[in-house]
């Protein structure tokens, strides 16, 4: 079947793979998506996959984005269609000119197709089962002999494939040479009776870089390794558990005492989110850094703890991976939906620190800094991740250390502080007028500087007290206190346009790439926009300037209720109207496409010619 | 009452420890508690063990939920740092605060409502974790402060003070601590101190989840005829299995005992623990021998106390997860972190 205008690209393109759940196709393409970068071509893929462990179906994209655009791109260039149970869908999501590539082991009804694309099939259950006997191995290898078609169709170096694929069976030959011999029978055989290569290929390229393909979970784990966490307590939840198993394999090759072999961290799987939080809470009041990841779900468990962290002034940190709520929501999509939450967690007037990394490099360097941050405001601090960020693989710049770097552990009063003549010691004394007091850690000297830590009210000196003076006195001081962290926390990054202009957009954390490409996108239709990517709460001075310096704002997030917008209209007072929402939250990636038309099509409507200029 | 200061003044000739502090060392502020309430009295015991085990105060860190017996750790070690948590969770905190120092000695102090009701997870996780702890329940059966409301370990059949029957069965913590692998368990009453105290001790020096549930009458609201958690009640059905002394320090055993009504089990850290057998069958390393005769007796209605079960070999959370001899809590940049070195080697892994 033939169309008449296939699409033509050279490494700018999307790749869908739909696949069955649990079927073992998650590593063949990923080996996909890598070895397109060793082609120099860098590549954005993103898994979407079902609350499931075996059956439902499950998609892997790939962009192939020479210009480097990472944010997802919507549509689909070559199908990959794998799963019956997805079909029609699938063929209906391909581009007006796209590819389908399906097993054609059995013969399908034309009306399967679609007249506009390109249909290529490959025999792959016949080539599996001429060549392999044990199920396990069939359906394994059948996933790299559709790589290996793929390879002759995009005209990729079947060298550089095979040199990852020895990277990765490093040592174990017999899986080596099995993958690597798979993988020349489904590209020998496309060379042999199919029109290699199609319209969309791959040609070597020097646009990767140095940079690094990594997922922000195992990125922010890493960040808390680099950031001296030794206690880490969690509850299993989709999508954040890979940010603790990611910190359990990361602490078992570099915190391992070099002469005896223990460990120089613990990590408990808790009972539930509340018991996870309580050993965080515990261990960071006794003097060790300590934090927990979760998703949403997890946040409405440890509310009340956030309180007390809040409230008795307890260093900790979260990791909230967030996916589409409310309730159980959409546990494996993503969304930006936990800001107010997270923000304003817990009963009573509560404050968090909330950080907004928005790839894995800087989940890296959030992550870290989060430690620093918690104990020098003895506060909750919230690292707010995305199933975007967090468990797709993304290209980022490299992750950088500075081995000058120490830990700012805070405002610890040591026993040689306490014995100093004159030292007062009040747990809720604020010494410097920054809101931030002075905390000990339990066991520290046989009579100076004990004190007890509860979540009801107390004075400067920690006893227990209902005076409203008092009571009001501390709350203010929480105010200053958090009034500091505001030139603490990262500050916002600014990009003007190339032309001034009245308008201006803020955005956060994942829709970071789909924004950047959204500019170009809008300029190239005439609009132009200043940009503001806020990276913590509480909001720097620079915010309320930004708004303050165009007419209109848009505020793009990915929730409903545009949380951050609101955040900033209360926290800022800024009048409503002047903040435009721009809404994505579906569940999927926001793209710069949707980016793209929502702003544009509000800009087009504001340069409407008034009514009265026309009839004049 | 916590307002009102204890006076400093220390009589000259108070009897001082090994470590030279006497007890008004050990004591806390003023309790805010009912006057004649069994918890200021395992208050006192607890002051009373820390005395006669020479710990340095400031060594212990005191961790509670939330209710009457929440309040209590204000109420002794006043140099040591206190935790009055959130209700029912205690455990976690007091996990987590091990975790990240193992020098100090943990002391979780939970009544009924927290560690039975909301809290009982909590409860059975951290036993089953072996925190090395010495976890005291001090139990009486009602909700104290909310005035009077059935706990959970409120027994069938047993009447509140309004006259309303409890119909719901009741939770044996002492069961479940047994059942969950707690390698040292003891039941008293806070009207026994002779008894309590040197449990304490004993749990105390014992490396390893330590549980103690205490009965502790509530004066307010738990103390009446019908109650089987009032002083009364509790002294006519107390059923105690031995009688324990803790011998610290190396010096021979100098009491005399009666071959055969002896037994003496040494602990980790040296300390032995002389049990005088009341009831000769009673076995106090036998976990599976424990439970049964402890739901036979209490069939009968009665309360069995004493050193129910003991594991002088146990293991503690940090044994399992290998933790460094260091507490975490004082490991530096140096010791943590890998550096950029093995971070380049990182980067190029994922390129």
């Amino acid at each position: 079947m033939s169309v008449k205008s296939p699409i033509s690209s050279v490494n700018d393109f999307v790749v869908r793979f739909a696949n069955v759940n649990g079927s073992g196709s998650a590593s063949a393409n990923e080996l996909f998506a890598r070895s397109i970068l060793r082609h120099g071509v860098p590549v954005s893929p993103r898994n979407i996959f079902p609350s499931n462990i075996q059956g439902l179906p499950t998609w892997y994209e790939v962009r192939v984005t020479e210009a480097g655009h990472l944010g997802a791109r919507g549509g689909v260039d070559l199908m990959v269609a794998m799963n019956p149970q997805t079909w029609d869908k699938d063929v209906a999501s391909i581009e007006p000119g796209g590819y389908l590539f399906y097993d054609s082991t059995k013969p399908m009804p034309s009306s399967k197709f679609r007249a506009d694309i390109t249909v290529i099939g490959v025999p792959l259950t016949a080539i599996t089962n001429s060549t392999y006997t044990d199920p396990r191995q069939r359906q394994l290898f059948k996933n790299i002999i559709y790589l290996g078609a793929l390879c002759a169709l995009l005209d990729l170096d079947p060298k550089l494939v095979e040199q990852l694929i020895g990277e990765q069976y490093k040592g174990k030959e017999k899986l080596l040479s099995s993958n690597v011999h798979a993988l020349h029978l489904g590209r020998d055989w496309a060379l042999q009776n199919l029109k290699c290569p199609i319209g969309l290929q791959v040609k070597k390229s020097d646009k990767v870089g140095d940079r690094i393909f990594m997922e922000g979970n195992s990125a922010a784990a890493l960040g808390a390794v680099y950031g001296g966490a030794t206690v880490c307590a969690w509850y299993p939840i989709t999508p954040s558990s890979s940010v603790a198993e990611a910190f359990t394999s990361h602490c078992k090759k570099l915190r391992h005492d070099p002469e005896t072999g223990k460990a120089k961290y613990a990590i408990v799987q808790g009972e539930d989110e509340l018991a996870s939080i309580g050993i965080v809470i515990g261990a960071s009041w006794n003097g060790a850094r300590a934090f927990t990841a979760t998703s949403g779900p997890g946040i409405s468990l440890m509310t009340e703890f956030i309180g007390l962290s809040y409230f008795a002034e307890i260093p900790a940190v979260i990791m909230n991976i967030q996916r589409a709520g409310p309730s159980t929501g959409m546990p494996t999509r993503t969304q930006q939906c936990d800001i107010i939450a997270c923000a304003y967690a817990s009963h009573g007037d509560t404050k968090h620190v909330l950080l907004f990394p928005e790839d894995p490099a800087e989940a890296f360097e959030f992550a870290a800094q989060s430690f620093d941050l918690a104990e020098r405001l003895q506060t909750m601090i919230f690292l707010m991740l995305d199933l975007d960020i967090g468990m797709n693989h993304r290209l980022c710049r490299p992750l950088k250390w500075d081995d000058a770097r120490q830990y700012d552990r805070g405002k610890v009063m040591t026993a040689e502080m306490l014995d100093e003549p004159g030292r007062d010691f009040g747990r809720y004394l604020d010494v410097d007028g920054d809101g931030i007091p002075y905390r000990t850690y339990p066991g520290t000297h046989p009579t100076k500087g004990s004190f007890f830590t509860r979540g009801t009210s107390r004075d400067r000196y920690a006893r227990y007290s209902e005076e409203g003076a008092i009571y009001a006195d501390n709350m203010q001081r929480l105010v200053r206190k958090f009034e500091t962290a505001q030139d603490m926390v990262p500050r916002p990054l600014q990009a003007n346009a190339a032309k001034p202009t009245k308008y201006g957009v803020i955005y956060f954390g994942s829709t970071s790439p789909a924004m950047d490409e959204a500019i170009g996108i809008l300029e190239a239709r005439g609009h132009q926009l200043d940009r503001l990517r806020i990276r913590a709460f509480p909001f720097h001075s620079s915010v309320a300037s930004f708004i303050a310096d165009h007419d209109f704002v848009y505020v793009v997030e990915q929730n409903r209720d545009g949380q951050l917008r609101q955040l900033i209209v209360n926290e800022n007072g800024i009048d409503p109207v002047r903040l435009v929402p721009i809404l994505h939250y579906d569940g999927t990636p926001i793209t710069a496409r949707f980016i793209a038309n929502a702003i544009g099509d509000h800009q087009d409507h504001l340069k409407v010619t008034p009514l009265r200029k026309a009839v004049s | 009452m916590t307002y009102i200061a204890k006076p400093k003044f220390q009589h000259p000739g108070l009897p001082k420890n090994e470590l030279g502090y006497t007890h008004r060392d050990y004591e806390g502020k003023v309790s805010t508690l009912c006057a004649g309430c069994g918890h200021d009295s395992i208050t006192a015991s607890i002051i009373e063990a820390c005395y006669e085990l020479s710990i340095e105060p400031h060594r212990v860190a005191k961790i509670s939920g939330i209710g009457c017996s929440s309040k209590t750790p204000d109420y002794f070690l006043g140099n040591s740092h206190g935790f009055n948590s959130v209700h029912g969770r205690m455990p976690s905190v007091l996990t987590g605060a091990n975790l990240a120092n193992r020098d100090l000695i943990y002391l979780g102090v939970s009544g009924d409502g927290d560690s039975a009701s909301i809290g009982f997870g909590q409860f059975a996780h951290s036993i089953r974790r072996a925190v090395n702890m010495t976890y005291i329940v001090e139990n009486n059966g009602v909700y104290g402060l909310t005035k009077g409301q059935f706990s959970a370990t409120a027994d069938r059949g047993s009447k509140s003070k309004k006259g309303v029957m409890n119909t719901d069965n009741a939770i044996d913590l002492v069961a479940i601590a047994l059942q969950l692998g707690a390698s040292f368990v003891a039941r008293s009453f806070s009207g026994d101190k002779s008894q309590l105290v040197p449990l304490i001790a004993a749990a105390i020096r014992h490396k390893g989840a330590a549980f103690i549930d205490v009965i502790s009458p509530c004066i307010a609201f738990n103390n009446h005829a019908g109650s089987t958690k009032s002083f009364d009640y509790v002294r006519e059905h107390n059923d105690a299995v031995n009688r324990l002394d803790v011998l610290t320090g190396r010096d021979p055993i100098t009491v005399e005992y009666a071959p055969g009504t002896v037994q003496v089990v040494e602990q980790h850290d040296g300390t032995r623990l002389a049990l005088r057998k009341i009831d000769a069958d009673y076995d106090a390393n036998d976990r599976l021998a424990a439970m049964t005769f402890l739901q036979k007796h209490a069939a009968k209605g009665q309360v069995v106390t004493g050193l129910l079960y003991v594991d002088p070999d146990a293991e503690d959370l940090h044994t399992h997860l290998d933790t460094v001899e260091t507490p975490l809590n004082t490991l530096e940049a140096k010791d943590l972190c890998p550096g950029s070195a093995a971070l380049e080697k990182i980067n190029a892994s994922l390129r």
